[in-house]
Parts: C-alpha cells; sequence; structure tokens
C-alpha cells in the first residue's frame, strides 16, 4: 500500500477514491461499482460509466479481528477489519475504528470517517482515506 | 454582513484523566485537577493527526449548511501540529471536502490562535468580494513532554468554520487583534516537544493579550461587558478563562458553556473555536458571544459575534460538541504513551 511499493502516480489517482469515495455508476444499467471502473462488465461497450460519490454509510457485511498484522500495523492490534456493504450496493475492505471491538457484528451500521492509513516511514509520504465506525 | 454559515468539530474519542497522569509522576493527583481545573484531556487516536481532524470537522461544516462544496474558494489550517513541515493540510482538507481545483489554500501557525486568524482571513476575502466561502479551521494534536506540566493540558481536537456573507447563522461583527513578541512558549524545528516560560506564560502573555483584544474590540464597537451573553477565551487550563472574565467584568456565568478544557484540555488552535461551537450549539437569535483567542509568541483575535434567526433551522443537522465529548473511552499512561508514541522506540 505504500508509495514505496505502489509509487507516487499510483497513490496520487487514488485520492479520489480514498478521500472521497468515488467510484463509478454505469448510466445504462445503473450498476454501481467501487473503486472507479472504467468500463462496466456487465455492458461493456454499450455501458456509460460516470463518477459516483458514495454516500459513506453501510453496514457489515463480514468481519475479522487483526492480530498478527501486516508491517506497519503492529501498534493497533487487535483491530477490526470488515467487508462493509455500502448503502448504494457495492462492498469495499475497510478498518474500523473508534468502536469497541465487541460492538461490530454483522449487519451493524457504520460510517466512513477520514484517518490516516500509513506512514512510509518518518520521511515519506503519509497515506490518508477512509475508514469506518460503527453509528452511534 | 460576513459571518458564520456553518460550522463543525472534532474531538478525539479517547481520554486520560488528571489523576492518571499525576499517578505516574508522583503528583497528587487532586491538587492537579484544582490547580489546573482539568479533570481529563483528549488524546488522539493512532490514526488521527491534526489534518485528519480538521476534514472531520470540516465535513462536519458542510453538512451543517449544506452548501455545494465547490463554492469554497478559500481555505486556511491553523494549527502548530501539521502532519508535514512542508507540504499544506490545507490541500488535503480541500481535496476531502470535494472543494478542489478552484480555491486558493495554505496553513497557517500561530501557537493556539491561528485558527481564528484563519477566520479573519476569510472574512476578508468575503468582505472583499474576492470569495464567496471560506473555510478558516483550528487543528491540532498538541505535545507536551513527559513529566512536565503542558502533559495535564495538552489535548486534540478541531473546529471548522465556514465564512461568508449569504446564510449566516451568526453575524461577525467586528474583530479585533493585539500582537507583540513575547518570548513565553516556542517549539524549535525538529523537536518534538514545546519548551515555555512556566508562569511568564500568564501575566505578561495570556492575560495581557487576551485582555487587550477583548477591551479594544469593545472600545472599536461602542460596547461594554454586560453587552455580552456568552464570553469564551483560549482555555490553556480551566481556571485561566474564569480569571481573564474577572479581569474584563465579566460574569463568570457566561464564560462557562464554551469552556472545555475541564473535560477535553487544551486544544491549542481549536480550543476557543470549540468553545464558540459549543456556545452556537445552545445559543439564541439575538445573542452576543465576545470571542477572544490567544496564541503564545504572542497575540489574540478578537470577536463579536450576534447570532441570527437561522440558527433555529439548522440546529441538529450535525453531531454537536457535547455529543463528541460524551463519546469518551478513557486511557490507562501505558496506553496513552503507546498511543502518542512517546516512547523513544516508537
Amino acid at each position: 500500500m505504500s508509495s514505496v511499493t505502489m509509487g507516487l502516480p499510483m497513490t496520487w489517482r487514488r485520492i479520489p477514491e480514498r478521500y472521497g469515495l468515488i467510484g463509478s455508476e454505469c448510466e445504462s444499467c445503473k450498476t454501481k461499482y467501487f473503486p472507479v471502473r472504467k468500463i462496466c462488465p456487465k455492458c461493456r461497450r454499450r455501458g456509460k460509466m460516470r463518477d459516483l460519490k458514495f454516500c459513506g454509510r453501510g453496514k457489515v457485511y463480514s468481519y475479522t479481528v487483526i492480530h498478527s498484522p501486516p508491517s506497519g500495523f503492529e501498534l493497533e492490534t487487535p483491530y477490526t477489519m470488515a467487508i462493509v456493504e455500502l448503502e448504494e450496493g457495492p462492498r469495499l475492505t475497510a478498518q474500523i475504528v473508534d468502536s469497541d471491538i465487541t460492538d461490530v457484528k454483522i449487519g451493524t451500521l457504520v460510517q466512513m470517517v477520514f484517518r490516516k492509513i500509513q506512514e512510509d516511514g518518518k520521511e515519506g509520504l503519509i497515506h490518508y482515506g477512509f475508514k469506518f465506525s460503527v453509528v452511534k | 454582513m460576513v459571518g458564520i454559515v456553518g460550522y463543525g468539530v472534532h474531538i478525539p474519542r479517547y481520554r486520560i484523566k488528571s489523576e492518571e497522569i499525576a499517578r505516574i509522576w508522583g503528583d497528587e493527583g487532586g491538587g492537579v485537577k484544582d490547580g489546573l481545573g482539568i479533570m481529563e484531556k483528549s488524546v488522539p487516536g493512532m490514526d488521527e493527526d491534526a489534518a485528519t481532524m480538521a476534514v472531520e470537522a470540516s465535513r462536519n461544516a458542510v453538512r451543517y449548511c449544506n452548501i455545494n462544496p465547490k463554492r469554497i474558494n478559500a481555505i486556511f489550517v491553523g494549527s502548530e501540529s501539521h502532519p508535514y513541515a512542508v507540504k499544506p493540510t490545507a490541500t488535503i482538507v480541500a481535496e476531502a471536502v470535494g472543494a478542489t481545483p478552484h480555491l486558493t489554500a495554505a496553513d497557517m501557525q500561530f501557537a493556539c490562535k491561528a485558527g481564528t486568524t484563519a477566520i479573519q482571513c476569510c472574512m476578508g476575502m468575503c468582505t472583499s468580494g474576492m470569495i464567496e466561502y471560506g473555510l478558516g479551521i483550528g487543528t491540532d494534536v498538541s505535545q507536551g513532554r513527559p513529566g512536565d506540566a503542558l502533559e495535564y493540558s495538552a489535548g486534540a481536537g478541531s473546529a471548522a468554520f465556514i465564512i461568508g456573507n449569504d446564510g449566516v447563522v451568526a453575524e461577525i461583527d467586528g474583530t479585533y487583534s493585539y500582537t507583540t513578541d513575547t518570548p513565553d512558549f516556542w517549539r524549535r524545528p525538529g523537536m518534538d516537544f514545546p519548551s515555555h516560560g512556566g508562569r511568564f506564560t500568564g501575566e505578561p502573555a495570556y492575560f495581557k493579550h487576551t485582555v487587550n483584544a477583548s477591551k479594544g474590540l469593545m472600545e472599536k464597537l461602542g460596547l461594554k461587558p454586560s453587552d455580552f451573553d456568552y464570553a469564551v477565551f483560549h482555555q490553556p487550563n480551566g481556571k485561566f478563562p474564569i480569571q481573564v472574565a474577572k479581569m474584563l467584568k465579566i460574569e463568570v456565568g457566561k464564560v462557562k458553556q464554551g469552556l472545555l478544557a475541564p473535560l477535553i484540555g487544551n486544544t491549542y488552535s481549536a480550543a476557543s473555536l470549540i468553545g464558540l461551537a459549543s456556545v452556537l450549539d445552545v445559543a439564541k437569535p439575538g445573542n452576543r458571544i465576545l470571542v477572544t483567542s490567544f496564541g503564545s509568541g504572542a497575540g489574540s483575535d478578537s470577536f463579536c459575534i450576534t447570532v441570527t434567526d437561522r440558527i433555529l433551522e439548522r440546529r441538529g443537522k450535525n453531531r454537536n460538541v457535547i455529543q463528541y465529548i460524551g463519546d469518551k473511552e478513557y486511557l490507562d499512561y501505558g496506553m496513552y504513551v503507546k498511543q502518542r508514541r512517546t516512547l523513544k522506540t516508537l
């Protein structure tokens, strides 16, 4: 996920998606996608894609608690990762923060929050983006 | 008239009690609590910094007034804890609220008062017709050296105000600033923690500037202390704002709604602005509010704000200050050290 491995241009291209939950909608079949897609897999060449900003609310579709984290997340354990089903339909994977681990269940309502995802060491870029918290 | 179109805050969920910090350093917990007037302070989450909190507060502000963020033509972020030394926090906020690309943006630093100066800049640009709306933000994850008196007070929080000429919930009747070169508190480049002049931060710094800015404003506008329904002052602790109210002959009861340091500590650039937000959460149309910030180094910005009828339509559109303060989880000192990464190995 770091810019060291994925490059600054890739990080930069993903800012709308990560900061603002910008995905896509096919104007032909009305299917919504997250992240952005250039082509609708249902409509193919007949599809017409446009940017769509998702509202940031959803529910937990499934979740797991991470005790053995990837590099960069060691201080945060244990933490919850969830597949969140957005109100508009698409599902995405995100960390659940500011919430007790026991509060996260399948079907729990969650909302997007803006957080620091990872830092490229002390001198590198800071990566920001969406996480989710349980709706109180 | 130029005024506040929307506002929003963000206060992190975590708290540590003064007594818990006192336990580690061998201080008398009750004495510290009473001496500083701080019961507990806010602590940022591991993934929160001045930029993330500014985004949360700004999104709340946009939601509050429901304007198209593309109409925000200027964003100024005041903080003494910007996550980058070089690279603006303001561009992160602009992108995250959806205001890019047709706007100007910059970061500001003036210890605890850069947020109110950001609002003054927005006021000037709106009044001159340069911009339609401006977003002024105060946001900080302040630092206190372990064992230092500041460790009891240095909190975290953010407040964002959308300034404009149309659709205001509170008019800004005037502003007045008082600034001198006073070395009461500073942090040199590359240093993790600030240094301060102890008691020198009081009389020649906080009190002198806060009193003179407030008096200057009242003189400029022809107002007297009794003309205000609420007063909000910068709050490095729970006691200074009460003392300054007494010096200005303002009833102490008028300070309480905007005095949050006892519950969240000193949120630096956000402190007086979260206090103002707390007042706006309950104020009635016609109420007049005095707000005076203070930033070490040193200076104060004072504002006279009058609430309009529109505030009643907008109320409840957002998570208010009391809701943020009520949603909390306590940390012990060990977790606090981990979360603030004050151990060298972290």
